[in-house]
């Protein structure tokens, strides 16, 4: 059976965290989708909370210090991202800007992500769509068509909560969907193996 | 082994007392570095290249020329020249003038730059870096080798029956390294013509520097220059001592939390471990120091840099005391107690006369000159 490796990026700063239980649960319904395609995977959690200044650091360092780097390259590694985040002031967390800011720009092109985002109110239900979406289209990955919002009455229990548990379903099964179109994850390309271009062709300006 | 110290000449507060440096006064101060740097034995003193403030080294054949006039041993080298945004012509004959006046004591590090203004300043593109260092580059190593050249490439003006003058000093060009923090590509143009390779070694893990490095050599024995540990290596390194290691913590602490790079960032204990950065006693720099060879191998060139980030000249002056008496002595005698002996030096303008078979005046005179009309004459002519 083949094992997929799932990585969850969760922005969110409190303990417990709605972000993380969004998290959560869009990790063990893709787990679940991917399961009922004949796929296992793994999960692994970037709580972004814990890299707050390592993050900081690298803004003013330019590069990642060993235990921010261990956890991007779990991100970036991985066969699909699950990326949520708090809805501060109309849009994405800075932590979880900052977090992405810091990826290689070719980091996650072509990678499955799925995207979530809480908040407080359902009138930030778009920053999903509008502040999101165009993050993922710059790293040129590839968000699923659902992106799955969560405000505080949505865990209130019966019926929102049964339409949210509707969205995360059908948010798993298209990222399980992107997942098992594609060959499993490779890791990055070794930016030190021989060139592909020899040194007289870049001098021939080819 | 070479043992020396690099600027990169910026103007910066000092923290601890609010005072600014005027640029002459800073000018002044690095020119005192780079004598005194020969005074307590160190064999290399290298200038960096900047085109904006906080910088002052716009011009850095000009200062080197004057330090080569006030000294007697030093070996002069930059750090690093501006391979993308200066036209490879001028760098030609700058720094061919430049090693006539200072008597075959200097070489050149080739870097890109750093700052993305320069290049639209200087009408180039920052997206062109890597195909500007590899065409200048080459064009480069051309006027120094051929007295008469016809080119053509993509950006600069053609040149039809060049001639770059003066000549390369006894007909050989200066050794050249090439550096680079994180670009293979640059690691390859090194290993490809088996020039030097150097590693800035500061702002990053060893673990960057170690793989740079590995593919140079690598590439270096590919291209058929030597086998992988012949290679030519330089590291960079940032130091500052005192006696007692809480000294020296405590009195760089200011300078290193405000500093124009990394200030404001991680805490000095933190960079310290994830970076070659030490802080601390004599002792604790040559340990460090040594441990360098753990993973880059057998290296040629040591270069530090001790003048950044405001500190005052005085306490420059003390640290250069320091590594001449207490610190380059030791790592001198331990590095070549290493060393194997296939594993060279590196090049001077002695060793590569030398292996050009000697000296020769590679002096083109002109058919006929424009001002006389009179046509040039040899050295023989004029002796007979």
């Amino acid at each position: 059976m083949t094992t997929r490796t799932l990585a969850v990026v969760s922005a969110g700063l409190s303990t417990p965290s709605s972000t993380r239980l969004l998290a959560d649960r869009l990790a063990e319904a893709t787990v679940a989708a991917l399961r009922a395609r004949g796929e296992d995977a793994t999960v692994e959690v970037v709580e972004l909370r814990g890299h707050a200044r390592d993050l900081a650091d690298h803004l003013t360092t330019g590069f990642a210090n060993e235990s921010l780097r261990a956890s991007i390259d779990t991100v970036t590694g991985a066969d699909a991202v699950i990326a949520v985040t708090p809805v501060f002031s109309a849009s994405y967390s800075g932590l979880f800007k900052t977090f992405f800011d810091v990826l290689d720009k070719d980091a996650l092109v072509g990678r499955p992500v799925l995207l979530g985002a809480t908040a407080g109110t359902p009138r930030h239900s778009l920053a999903v769509e509008y502040a999101m979406r165009p993050l993922f289209a710059y790293l040129r990955a590839v968000p699923t068509p659902t992106g799955v919002f969560a405000a505080g009455e949505d865990w209130a229990g019966g019926g929102t909560d049964a339409a949210l548990a509707g969205r995360i379903e059908r948010a798993a099964g298209e990222l399980a969907d992107l997942v098992t179109a594609r060959p499993v994850a490779t890791g990055p390309v070794d930016p030190f193996a021989d060139p592909v271009t020899s040194f007289e062709d870049l001098l021939r300006g080819s | 082994m070479q043992f020396g110290v690099f600027t990169v000449s910026d103007i910066t507060t000092d923290p601890t007392t609010g005072r600014t440096p005027s640029e002459g006064e800073r000018i002044k101060a690095v020119l005192t570095i780079a004598k005194k740097a020969e005074e307590v034995g160190l064999d290399v003193f290298a200038l960096g290249e900047h085109h904006n403030p906080p910088f002052f080294s716009s011009s850095p054949t000009t200062t080197l020329a004057y330090v080569a006039a006030q000294t007697s041993t030093l070996q002069l080298s930059t750090a690093t020249t501006l391979i993308t945004t200066n036209d490879p012509v001028k760098i030609a004959e700058d720094y061919a003038m430049l090693q006539h006046l200072a008597g075959g004591r200097v070489d050149l590090m080739m870097g890109r730059g750093n700052t993305g203004p320069v290049y639209p300043w200087f009408g180039k593109d920052i997206r062109d870096g890597i195909p500007l260092a590899v065409e200048n580059y080459q064009l480069l190593r051309r006027l120094w080798r051929e007295d008469v050249v016809n080119w053509e490439g993509q950006y600069r003006t053609p040149l039809q029956g060049f001639t770059s003058t003066p000549r390369p000093l006894d007909g050989v060009p200066p050794f050249v390294w090439h550096g680079s923090i994180r670009s293979p590509q640059i690691a390859e143009q090194a290993a490809y013509y088996g020039d030097g390779f150097f590693h800035n070694h500061i702002f990053w893990p060893k673990e960057h520097t170690q793989r740079m490095v590995e593919f140079y050599r690598r590439r270096f024995e590919h291209y058929g220059h030597g086998a992988a540990d012949q290679a030519i290596v330089g590291l960079g390194g940032q130091v500052f001592m005192r006696k007692n290691s809480q000294d020296a913590v405590r009195e760089f602490r200011p300078y290193f939390d405000n500093a124009p790079v990394y200030g404001h960032g991680p805490s000095l204990e933190d960079f310290s471990r994830e970076t070659p950065l030490t802080v601390g006693s004599p002792q604790q720099v040559i340990e460090r120091t040594l441990g360098f060879r753990d993973y880059v191998g057998d290296y040629q060139r040591q270069l530090f840099l001790i003048d950044h980030a405001g500190l005052p000249l005085k306490t420059v002056l003390e640290q250069l005391d320091v590594l001449g008496e207490e610190v380059v002595p030791v790592l001198r005698r331990e590095f070549a107690a290493l060393k194997p002996a296939h594993v060279p030096d590196a090049p001077t303008h002695a060793s590569l006369v030398a292996a050009a078979g000697g000296t020769k005046d590679s002096t083109v005179h002109a058919a006929a000159d424009s001002v006389t009309g009179q046509a040039g004459r040899t050295v023989e002519e004029v002796q007979a």
